[in-house]
């Protein structure tokens, strides 16, 4: 304070607006803490909670050797923990560590401001971990902290306060002025279809939903979750929901516990389609891999441009699927797969670790033995799921070493990958080249919206068999054992088994909590839709339906938009600026006598008292000397010696009005 | 400029044309930002990112608007300037007034191209004094330069500013200056100062501090109550007459002269001596009082050489 007074040229801020840029500072952090690392998160709190007491307390800051050994340290404790400090999340840490070591040495203005840039950038890099409806009440709720400390550092403080009250109505009021000019750019700004230069790759964050191998116990712990895996929105027919499985990766490589994708050829897998086409839209949630669900099987010819088709018939996208993204697809029910296979394929599709799983494999011999089509192999092993006793579960018994053979022939207790693996594994014993396809299955419709959800609870997992001349036909083992599943889905499939999460129970919810869940839901989905999926094609259609065909014409009209908004903001704060102070109510009715005065030529002057103004009117216009004296009189008994009295004020203002002589 | 703002008494009130506004720094930066995070969001296809940098960059907008909006139709006066001597800082008193219904924050007055630190906040419809002190080095008359009158609140991304030039100036009177003897008069110079020194003559009253009085003088016990320190007067002085002649000092040039003049002139002021001054030209016959120093100072500080 008093070096300020002595001509300092540095500002100090006020220690308010250290606590307030404080406050900022822990609610902008907060989101991105279960991307950091946990000493990041510490080392935030420590340089919160140190700074704090600093301020209050009065501390010395650190002197600037400390301070460039915590900077190295920061940058150091990054590149130990990521092995590199660029990228999302170790990118994201340095900023952290970084924004925390800036309130250390919080001392001048100049810091406050960086410190101010840093924390309007960090909020960028929580929109890179998530985009849900919330982030948009956190952004608002931020950007007003921040902006309030940052007008509170532009005031020196001190005997003259700006009271944080103020501050806080200030920056709202910018906020709410800025809102609309915010909405102009969103709508108009031209969009350029990104990426500019790649998105990172490494990310460091888990890939969400289904992995690119299988082993049991796997998608058991994905259908315990309730997170979305994707929107459909049907522009056909929807198709009937024990036809709707969702494609994803494809396993054809045993190792006695995993299944893995093995050998895939990336030629595209030969299939014809015909009959009836489905055409739907999916709004895929970031899953951090390639795979891009669809209907068996979609048509190759009208593929979104960055997709292609494996030579498992899957589609995947060319980038990991890091950002929510909409694509279109046209599917076949009826398709012939593959119907010749290569005797390398073949070989594939049938192999088998040795020396496991003998009583298995003595089953499938046997009926392979007994002389059976292969058809007639798939049937027999249906019925025996059906019949011998399996159940369907959530918390299978373990299993040992021989895992197929245990399944089968003791616990005879599983969930679909025990199924589906346990049938690859006996149809390729058999002879008949099977293979294991994950995928989602079902998907419920949303109440209000005309889409289907499929969320990670609909994970899936099912065989194919390859039959000559008809190719690669579908078998679900799981539809065998608990036709439940297929029908209305795994919630009822599981009812009445043990480990069922709370949201998987079939009748658990009330009613209106489900169709609160539904427009929960439906918000989101209009959120997605128009807001996260606002980008160069719906913004193109958009500009169509207001008549801007060109980018001219949208930059024109986004010019216009902006100078318009500008003016009338510009013509509205130079009023205010304008505007006088209201004259009290004594001094209303005085000023509205005098200038009834007017006629006869007689103004106050600026620099006259009214009392002098009497005396003047009373030699000038004797007329109305009585009239003017009785209101001088009411004026001051009303403005100066009772200005509480509000008989006063009403004499006043009489007198005020009295017909002149 | 010149020409479209004369030079007047002022007030001058602060209208729209007036009103320069330019990015500060940290605007600029501001900015450099708001292109970073556009560019990141258009990588990342990132709705949230683009309605940040939307709505960052509106606010950038608004706030132009509120910068400019503080400084609009503000009232400029200068209060009259008092004399100061030569090379002490002069002190400029400003009123600023506010006629409108919203408190100005943060408006600074300083000299274009030096950074002030201080700023006064102007309540809906008050005026608040603000000083610009200005550096002094020659005597005479000292017409006060054009200043600025600016502010960047409310985020410190736009600096607005005006230039005012009121017609306004200041008295500079000569640094006093020399270690010559004052002229004899009838009595001991020296021995005069010792009176006072010692307090020994009939004690006639104080007066406020004038620059040149000797520290022993001072009244100490008074300075405790009253900001401005006192001098103790004494009438041991009253007998004798010190003429204060240019022509006694002939081995100086004109600056050093009126230097020693002026130092004569305030050191006998602190004596309450009676003295008078002679310069070409001008002859001020003695006398004490403050009235007297200021003529006699405002003489020295325009005398004019080629003149005389």
């Amino acid at each position: 304070m008093k070096r300020r007074r002595l001509g300092s040229a540095v500002l100090r801020p006020p220690r308010a607006v250290i606590l307030q840029l404080l406050a900022a500072t822990v609610l902008t952090l907060a989101p991105l803490t279960p991307h950091l690392p946990a000493w990041a998160v510490v080392v935030v709190l420590a340089a919160v909670t140190w700074r704090a007491s600093s301020a209050l307390r009065r501390w010395p800051l650190p002197n600037k050797w400390l301070r460039g050994a915590l900077a190295i340290a920061g940058i150091a404790g990054v590149y130990l923990s990521f092995g590199r400090v660029n990228g999302l999340v170790a990118g994201g840490s340095l900023l952290t560590v970084g924004a925390a070591l800036k309130l250390v040495e919080l001392r001048t203005q100049r810091d406050l401001r960086v410190l101010v840039a840093l924390l309007y950038f960090t909020l960028v890099v929580n929109f890179l971990f998530s985009q849900e409806l919330w982030t948009i009440v956190y952004l608002f709720a931020c950007t007003w902290l921040i902006t309030t400390a940052l007008i509170g550092s532009n005031h020196p403080g001190g005997a003259s306060t700006l009271p944080w009250r103020h501050a806080m109505r200030m920056s709202g009021a910018f906020m709410l002025q800025a809102l609309p000019l915010a909405a102009v750019l969103f709508i108009l700004f031209p969009r350029i279809p990104g990426p500019l230069w790649g998105l990172p790759s490494d990310d460091g964050a888990e890939p969400a939903g289904l992995a690119d191998s299988m082993a049991p116990g796997d998608i058991r712990k994905l259908v315990l979750s309730d997170a979305v895996a994707f929107r459909v929105h049907f522009e056909s027919t929807p198709a009937p929901r024990a036809e709707r499985y969702w494609r994803g990766p494809v396993f054809s490589h045993f190792d006695g516990r995993r299944w893995t994708p093995g050998l895939v050829s990336p030629i595209p897998a030969r299939y014809t389609v015909e009959g009836a086409a489905i055409q739907y839209r999916i709004a895929l949630e970031p899953s951090r891999t390639r795979w891009l669900f669809a209907l068996d099987l979609p048509d190759a010819r009208d593929l979104p441009p960055d997709a292609a088709i494996n030579g498992n018939a899957v589609l995947s996208s060319t980038r990991d699927n890091l950002q929510r993204r909409d694509y279109v697809l046209r599917s076949h029910p009826r398709y012939e797969l593959s119907p010749v296979l290569a005797e390398a394929a073949m070989q594939r599709e049938l192999q088998l670790p040795s020396d496991i799983d003998p009583r298995t494999r003595a089953l499938a011999q046997r009926w392979r033995a007994e002389g059976l089509t292969s058809a007639q192999i798939v049937e027999h092993a249906l019925r025996m799921y059906r019949n011998d006793g399996f159940s369907y579960t959530l918390e299978p018994p373990p299993v040992g070493r021989n895992s197929i053979d245990d399944f089968l022939f003791r616990t005879r207790a599983g969930f679909c990958e025990h199924y589906a693996g346990s049938f690859t594994f006996l149809m390729r014993a058999a002879g008949i080249p099977a293979r294991v396809v994950t995928g989602y299955q079902g998907g419920s419709k949303n109440l209000y919206g005309d889409y289907y959800v499929i969320r990670q609870q609909d994970a899936h997992a099912w065989s194919e068999v390859w039959i000559a001349r008809r190719g690669w036909l579908r078998v679900d083992p799981t539809a065998a054992v608990s036709p439940a599943r297929i029908d209305t889905g795994v919630g009822a499939a599981l009812a009445g088994t043990a480990g069922v999460p709370d949201f998987l129970r079939v009748g658990r919810n009330s009613h209106w909590k489900d169709l609160l869940k539904a427009r929960w839901d439906w918000v989101n989905t209009q959120w997605n839709r128009l807001v996260l999926g606002y980008g160069p094609e719906l913004q193109t259609q958009f500009m169509r339906a207001l008549g801007l065909a060109s980018r001219t014409a949208m930059v024109l009209a986004l010019t216009a938009c902006l100078v318009i908004s500008m003016a009338i903001l510009g013509l509205v704060m130079n009023r205010r600026t304008r505007r006088g102070v209201r004259p009290d109510g004594a001094r209303r009715q005085w000023l509205r006598a005098t200038r009834r005065l007017r006629r006869y030529g007689l103004r106050q002057k600026p620099s006259e008292t009214a009392g002098a103004f009497v005396v003047r009117v009373c030699e000038l216009h004797p007329a109305s000397a009585e009239w003017i004296k009785a209101v001088y009189e009411a004026y001051v008994q009303a403005r100066y010696v009772d200005p509480e009295d509000d008989r006063r004020r009403r004499e006043l203002s009489r007198l005020a009005r009295a017909p002149l002589p | 400029m010149r020409a479209r703002w004369p030079r007047t008494d002022g007030p001058v009130t602060l209208v729209r044309r007036r009103i320069f506004i330019l990015p500060t720094r940290f605007g600029l930066g501001y900015g450099g930002l708001l292109v970073l995070m556009l560019v990141g969001a258009i990588n990342y296809g990132n709705s949230m990112a683009f309605i940040l940098t939307f709505l960052l960059a509106g606010l950038g907008f608004v706030v132009m608007h509120h910068t400019h909006a503080n400084l609009v139709n503000l009232k400029v006066l200068a209060r009259p300037v008092q004399p100061v001597f030569a090379g002490q800082p002069l002190a400029i008193e400003l009123e600023l007034s506010n006629p409108s219904r919203r408190v100005r924050y943060t408006i600074k007055a300083g000299w274009p191209r030096k950074p002030v630190t201080t700023s006064v906040d102007i309540p809906a419809g008050r005026v608040e004094p603000t000083t610009l002190i200005l550096a002094t080095h020659r005597r005479g008359w000292l017409a006060v330069p054009r200043f600025a009158i600016y502010s960047e609140f409310p985020l410190g991304l736009f600096r607005a500013w005006a230039r005012v030039e009121l017609d306004q100036r200041a008295l500079v009177y000569p640094r006093p200056r020399g270690d010559r003897p004052p002229p004899r008069g009838p009595a001991e110079p020296a021995e005069r100062r010792a009176h006072l020194a010692h307090d020994d003559g009939d004690f006639a009253g104080l007066r406020t501090y004038r620059t040149g009085d000797p520290l022993r003088s001072i009244h100490w016990k008074s300075l405790a109550r009253h900001p401005v320190p006192a001098v103790k007067l004494f009438n041991a002085q009253a007998d004798d007459e010190l003429w204060l002649d240019w022509n006694a000092l002939p081995q100086l040039d004109t600056e050093a002269r009126l230097s020693q003049l002026a130092r004569w002139v305030v050191d006998a002021d602190a004596q309450h001596r009676a003295y008078g001054l002679r310069l070409p030209g001008t002859v001020i016959t003695a006398a004490t009082d403050a009235a007297h120093r200021d003529a006699c100072l405002k003489a020295l500080a325009l005398f004019d050489d080629a003149r005389a």
